[in-house]
């Protein structure tokens, strides 16, 4: 207990049960595992007024999404577009801003790609793909860049125009597939021109998932560094703490908002290029697929935190996959996995309150163990 | 405790399915074909809800009669997107429950989806319901449809004599093929009766948006309409709203009847439960499937409602008589002189596209008289 700093005395008025950063270590790992748990707990009191057992539905989410090469599979192709959708949410997340309108920047990200990529046949693949990932990562930046631009510049809320801004971009999209850049071979399905073989991103060696995973864990490292390594993260982590203390230093509150929003829609955007690119070969409706709201709750449950949303968007993505077999094996509804996220979310947001409470418990557990 | 968690009904299709999955897996390739002779695990895949009084409830009453057909286990999922979703579920069904035979009942299941699976698992049949099976696509794959056009047709006979206003209406998801053909041969339905009658079609943008649906509705009724009919997954806003606006109406896809017992006046219906237990019955004889089926009223692939109450004498009169000249076979919706709604022309005099002309399944146009268009 040597590290107790006089700051830690300073802001509690006596001495902590542990040093500080012990402290808040515990509490960043524990309360959202203790928020997980008590949302499955939950949901599983949700299943018995179902008259279905929860230890079944556990062991097919299991089954489903983990227990073969098969499950992963079908697991890490929810993963790549979860990883860059909960960035999207976690990066404005730590300059203080609730950005949740990222889905709207994945299918414009998408929408781009397609369209550069359907034109870029005859140049080399990799000036295909320079210019396929350049435009989606513009298109998508832009768009939430644009949220930030709409908070710093005229207060708009940032929360209520990315929402609202996802449904405009959503009917921009049906809008220019269907009419525009709609390939008039795409009949019954509305699709934009097929991009050449060669812009296709191929599946990983070995393995049957594409290089968006990998490519999505390695933004996630990147964006960590980014944020807690550098100058300009710092300064971004200031500016969300407390933005006017951020202001009277001298920090460029509007250039860092502005910035770090297109940073967040743009790599939103790259996780639509991957979608078209590795998945469908075209702009389609089924790149509206919700899968930026997921998103937010992989970023919540991860605490913004870019290295712990791989691991959660794992997790989720293993129970998106789980979908189709718990609906066949138990007679529940396809919702029923929307209804265990929401119960994970709401405990979640509930857990929120506990932040900063558990040094007095962890105090009282210390204080029992030496009464014993 | 444990035990009375699990719902006994969950706990044997469990045990039954997981044994089945080792059985399966444990054979090699070829005596799996030789098991799926004998007994059969078929998977039902939909786009929407199985109970949405529409083309997803049409499929599931097929899948049960399935269901209570000797040696079947039936695997239902539903509300999977036109998505790699669908990938995902029917590789999960063929491995996870040793699914044999597949009917993933969506339009935008077949390209590039099942043409991309189908090589993968070659003792596995893909039938898709309203895709275009080619020469060179896979071969254990295939495509299925109906001729409900002609349903349509009969819808427009009887509208034709019911409309006052001479003007119907139509609430239409997407400006596709199939969907272009249901307006036109309700309109060339109801001309059939009243060359001076127009159809409105308002297009919602997509299978299922509910509120759109109503909102369409609402502003055909505004617009005059008195008789509407439509060609969404699920017709169930549409057919309410329209006899809430005091407006006959047409079903699609099952009989909407009990929604509207007074302004229904027939509907056009899939008969899925004829065609999969037929299918079915091949598999499980080890008979070979058509890459390529298709069938109308004739080959009892679609039928119409019975005719509501306030359908008059002369307009069930003719609904009979046209249903009977197309159960000769043959029967052209589709014939000249006709030009589009844009003065091109579609068919010369003399010429006719029958409903098995498979033209008709890149219909790109509406015809003269329907107000509205394809983008």
């Amino acid at each position: 207990m040597t590290n107790i700093s006089q700051n830690d005395v300073a802001a509690t008025g006596r001495h902590p049960a542990l040093p500080s950063w012990v402290i808040g270590r515990i509490e960043s790992f524990g309360i959202p595992l203790l928020a997980l748990i008590a949302g499955s707990i939950l949901f599983s009191l949700f299943l018995m007024t179902e008259g279905k057992s929860p230890l079944e539905f556990f062991s097919l989410v299991w089954r489903a999404a983990f227990s073969s090469a098969f499950s992963w599979k079908n697991t890490l192709s929810h993963v790549s577009p979860l990883l860059m959708a909960a960035l999207c949410v976690a990066i404005p997340a730590r300059l203080g801003l609730m950005v949740i309108g990222g889905e709207g920047a994945i299918i414009l990200g998408g929408l781009a790609a397609a369209v550069v990529g359907a034109s870029c046949g005859t140049y080399p693949a990799f000036i295909g793909f320079a210019l396929m990932i350049i435009a989606s990562f513009l298109v998508g930046g832009i768009w939430i860049g644009t949220v930030g631009a709409l908070r710093v510049k005229r207060g708009v809320n940032e929360t209520i125009s990315s929402l609202l801004m996802a449904y405009i971009a959503t009917a921009i999209f049906n809008q220019l597939v269907e009419s525009v850049f709609r390939d008039p071979a795409s009949l019954n399905k509305p699709a934009t021109m097929p991009i050449p073989d060669v812009l296709r991103v191929t599946d990983l060696p070995f393995l049957s998932t594409h290089w968006g995973v990998p490519v999505g864990i390695l933004v996630c490292i990147a964006c960590y560094f980014l944020l807690e390594r550098t100058t300009v993260g710092f300064a971004a982590r200031v500016t969300g703490d407390n933005i006017r203390a951020a202001q009277v230093q001298g920090l460029p509150v509007s250039r860092l908002v502005i910035g770090f929003t297109g940073l967040a829609g743009g790599l939103a955007g790259l996780g639509g290029f991957f979608e078209v690119s590795a998945i469908y070969g075209n702009a389609n409706d089924s790149l509206i697929s919700g899968v930026g709201n997921t998103g937010i709750l992989v970023a919540f449950l991860a605490r913004h935190h870019p290295l712990a949303i791989i691991p959660v968007a794992l997790l989720f993505g293993g129970i998106e996959a789980s979908s189709g077999l718990v609906q066949r094996r138990m007679d529940l509804p396809d919702a029923t996995i929307l209804v265990f996220e929401g119960c994970i979310f709401i405990l979640v947001l509930l857990s929120e309150t506990l932040y900063g409470r558990s040094d007095s418990l962890i105090r009282k557990i210390l204080i029992a163990a030496r009464a014993k | 405790m444990k035990k009375t968690l699990i719902s006994p009904f969950s706990r044997r299709s469990f045990l039954k399915t997981t044994g089945a999955l080792v059985a399966t897996t444990a054979m090699p390739f070829g005596m799996r074909a030789a098991f799926a002779a004998g007994k059969l695990t078929v998977g039902f895949v939909y786009v929407g809800a199985k109970d949405d009084y529409g083309y997803n409830q049409a499929h599931a009453e097929g899948a049960a009669a399935v269901k209570a057909m000797e040696g079947v286990t039936v695997l239902e999922e539903e509300n999977v997107p036109e998505s790699v979703d669908v990938v995902n579920t029917m590789e999960s069904m063929i491995n996870f429950d040793g699914a044999a035979l597949l009917f993933p009942t969506s339009f935008g299941y077949y390209d590039p989806y099942i043409k991309e699976t189908a090589p993968k698992y070659a003792d596995v049949r893909f039938q898709h319901c309203g895709g275009l099976w080619k020469e060179g696509d896979p071969s254990n794959a295939g495509s299925y449809f109906g001729y409900i056009g002609m349903g349509q047709y009969l819808n427009g006979v009887v509208a034709g004599h019911m409309t006052k206003s001479k003007k119907i209406g139509f609430v239409a998801a997407k400006p596709i093929p199939q969907v272009l053909n249901n307006i036109n041969s309700f309109l060339l339905g109801a001309r059939a009766v009243d060359p001076e009658i127009t159809c409105q079609v308002i297009f919602t943008g997509n299978w299922s948006l509910p509120v759109k649906e109503a909102e369409a509705t609402n502003a055909l009724a505004d617009q005059g309409a008195d008789v509407i009919t439509c060609h969404v997954d699920g017709p169930k806003v549409v057919v309410e709203t329209a006899a809430a606006r005091g407006c006959y109406v047409c079903g699609y896809h099952v009989d909407q009847s009990t929604l509207a017992p007074e302004k229904y006046l027939t509907g056009a219906e899939w008969n899925w439960p004829h065609v999969y237990t037929d299918f079915v019955k091949k598999a499980l004889a080890g008979e070979p499937i058509d890459n390529f089926v298709r069938g109308g009223l004739t080959d009892g692939f679609i039928k119409m409602s019975p005719l509501g109450p306030s359908v008059t004498e002369a307009a069930a009169k003719q609904f009979e008589a046209v249903k009977a000249e197309i159960m000769k076979g043959g029967f052209a919706a589709i014939k000249g002189p006709l030009k589009d709604n844009k003065g091109n022309v579609v068919a010369t005099a003399g010429q006719a596209f029958p409903e098995t002309d498979i033209a008709l399944e890149s219909m790109d146009y509406l015809v003269e008289g329907v107000i509205g268009s394809t983008n």
